[in-house]
């Protein structure tokens, strides 16, 4: 089970990447020594182990739904590489 | 004396006895800055001009008999990675060019409240993602003990500075030990708290499950010190744990007549330099003269604790840096073609190779097909070496190890092979993922003159016994009193 570079492509678009050539071919040769080397967990036996995705009892938290103030607005705006009427702009979406 | 050479705990005690004013301190400390950190490059953007109006200030309350807090008028510097309002946070990524961040972190709110004064924002690797400080996109930080060598990372700058003397004490954050590491290379002392103890509101998530931020300072008083004011329950994170710690400081001097202290020989094994495993053992010996008990206890998963902790802090990477797509703020990609277009490009453009490789992976061990072999494969290993750490911690309070398997190593020396720069996290990723407190103090120094760290683990919230037994060990050595040799002037053009 190792990774191959249309592999490595495809997970480049899941994760929104757009590598070049060059990157590509360095990416699925480093990808599969790590794999390579983090499938030694294969060595331990984990049957009836319950996994850890947290180390603290989890527990839900609420607060009382009471109106908050947030951030503000044109504030939250000016931090926008491109804002215009209230609103962020990116490329038109629907046609 | 140099006042650069006081630690946090006396420069706020000479405040508040008339030794010494904020502004003569902060000066001071902005003075170093600008005469070493051209060659070291520990600071990403310093505040010098608020910092010394904010001095004044504090000066000026102090003179009015107002009783101000813990660090009234002391400078503390911030990792790029943590958000102080109206101030950049960078993350030394390109990707955040531009961001400014709307309020503070609550670890700085903390800091302010306690009279702290914000110096300025440290290097690290970008998105706290290395162990050298080399993947920063704003330039290296180099080793005050050798400036050819790395000062360790991801909280490279904070540990540099510290070391340096250009402030006293600074927030770094760690993820599988992005504090404790360059703490051990730059021969400063450096504390994890337990998962939860301090609030990650404010702080740029990496791996939501093990980042936690802690102070770096040149002695152990000041880490008890900087926790007591930066810890303690949050509403703003929901992962935040109830209690604040408190007497942590008060509790110091108890002495360690008792305390059984454990030694795993699995952090004592191949990949260990030999001048590291001296000192170690060496301080071990020396905490067993000053009354501890001193155990074997075994940790025996401890070779897979690399492989588990880069499946998980990856693929919750993964997940997290999802969110730097160029629309909301930061970066954004020239003219795209289209929303993919404008995601992609702003991406590639703005994260650096190491973050992209992170990114990479953790996406694939969570993708279909992978999921189970690898994500749900590394949860259950780090649930056996939780279970290691409870095992182990019946037998004694506190372990001891190295931090690092090697003192700093040269710069550009681990940058070609990824997974050799992930073996240097070797010591110190297990108590991340069990989520316990640990701490690295200066134990020696190579016959290079670089320095070595000490780590000691204990269970859960035991920040208290930590902080007893380093500062115990501490005080019987002069190891946190060696201060660097001062640096030749940089030349022309910087790093």
């Amino acid at each position: 089970m190792t990774i191959g570079r249309d592999e490595v492509e495809h997970v480049a678009r899941l994760a929104r990447l757009r590598l070049t050539d060059e990157e590509r071919e360095r990416f699925t040769a480093q990808l599969a020594a790590i794999l390579d080397y983090v499938r030694k967990l294969n060595e331990i036996d984990t049957a009836g182990v319950e996994p850890t995705a947290h180390v603290l009892p989890l527990r839900n938290v609420t607060r009382p739904d009471e109106v908050r103030p947030s951030l503000e607005r044109e504030g939250v705006l000016r931090l926008a590489p491109r804002a215009d009427d209230g609103f962020i702009m990116v490329p038109r979406v629907i046609e | 004396m140099d006042p650069t050479d006081l630690t946090l705990h006396e420069a706020a005690e000479a405040m508040r006895g008339g030794g010494i004013s904020s502004r003569e301190y902060t000066a001071a400390c902005l003075e170093r800055v600008r005469r070493v950190d051209p060659v070291f490059g520990a600071f990403v953007e310093v505040y010098g001009e608020e910092a010394l109006e904010a001095a004044v200030a504090a000066d000026r309350r102090r003179a009015a008999g107002e009783p101000g807090g813990a660090l009234a008028g002391v400078p503390v510097a911030v990792k790029d990675n943590i958000c102080a309002a109206g101030r950049r946070a960078g993350c030394a990524s390109k990707i955040l060019d531009g961001f400014v961040a709307p309020y503070d972190a609550t670890a700085v709110e903390r800091l302010r409240a306690a009279g702290a004064i914000i110096l300025g924002r440290t290097n690290m690797d970008e998105f706290a993602m290395g162990s050298s400080t080399e993947t920063s996109s704003r330039g290296v930080t180099r080793n005050p003990w050798d400036p050819e060598r790395v000062p360790g990372g991801s909280s490279g700058g904070s540990a540099a500075a510290v070391a340096a003397r250009e402030v006293p004490a600074a927030l770094g954050t760690d993820t599988g030990g992005s504090i404790r590491q360059p703490a051990a290379l730059c021969g400063v002392a450096g504390l994890k708290p337990t998962y939860g103890r301090v609030s990650r509101f404010g702080l740029v998530a990496f791996a939501s499950s093990l980042d936690q931020i802690g102070p770096i300072a040149r002695s152990v008083r000041d880490l008890a010190l900087l926790l007591e004011v930066i810890g303690g329950h949050d509403g703003r994170d929901s992962t935040s744990a109830e209690g604040s710690p408190r007497g942590l400081a008060g509790g110091l001097d108890r002495g360690i007549e008792g305390l059984r202290v454990g030694v795993p020989e699995e952090f004592f094994a191949a990949g260990v330099d030999g001048e590291v495993r001296a000192s170690v053992e060496a301080s071990v010996g020396r905490m067993r003269d000053l009354g501890a008990a001193v155990v074997g206890v075994r940790l025996p998963h401890t070779p897979y604790a690399v492989a588990t902790y880069y499946i998980v802090a990856t693929a919750e990477a993964s997940s997290n840096l999802a969110r730097y797509d160029g629309v909301q703020y930061g970066l954004r990609a020239a003219d795209p073609r289209d929303l993919p277009d404008l995601y992609e490009r702003t991406r590639a453009e703005g994260l650096g190779p190491e973050v992209k490789r992170r990114i990479m992976l953790g996406t694939y061990v969570l993708s279909a097909g992978y999921h189970d072999a690898y994500y749900l494969k590394a949860l259950k290993v780090r649930t056996l070496m939780r279970r290691d750490f409870e095992e182990a911690f019946g037998r004694c309070d506190v372990i001891a190890t190295p931090t690092a398997p090697t003192a700093a190593f040269a710069l550009g020396e681990k940058t070609a092979d990824p997974l050799t720069m992930y073996l240097s996290d070797i010591c110190t990723i297990s108590a991340s993922l069990a989520g316990i407190p640990a701490i690295s103090v200066p134990c020696g120094f190579t016959a290079a003159g670089l320095p070595v760290g000490l780590q000691l683990m204990a269970r859960p919230f035991e920040e208290g016994t930590l902080l007893r037994a380093a500062h115990a060990y501490e005080q019987a050595t002069d190891w946190h009193r060696r201060r660097p040799p001062d640096p030749a002037p940089a030349r022309g053009g910087g790093v």
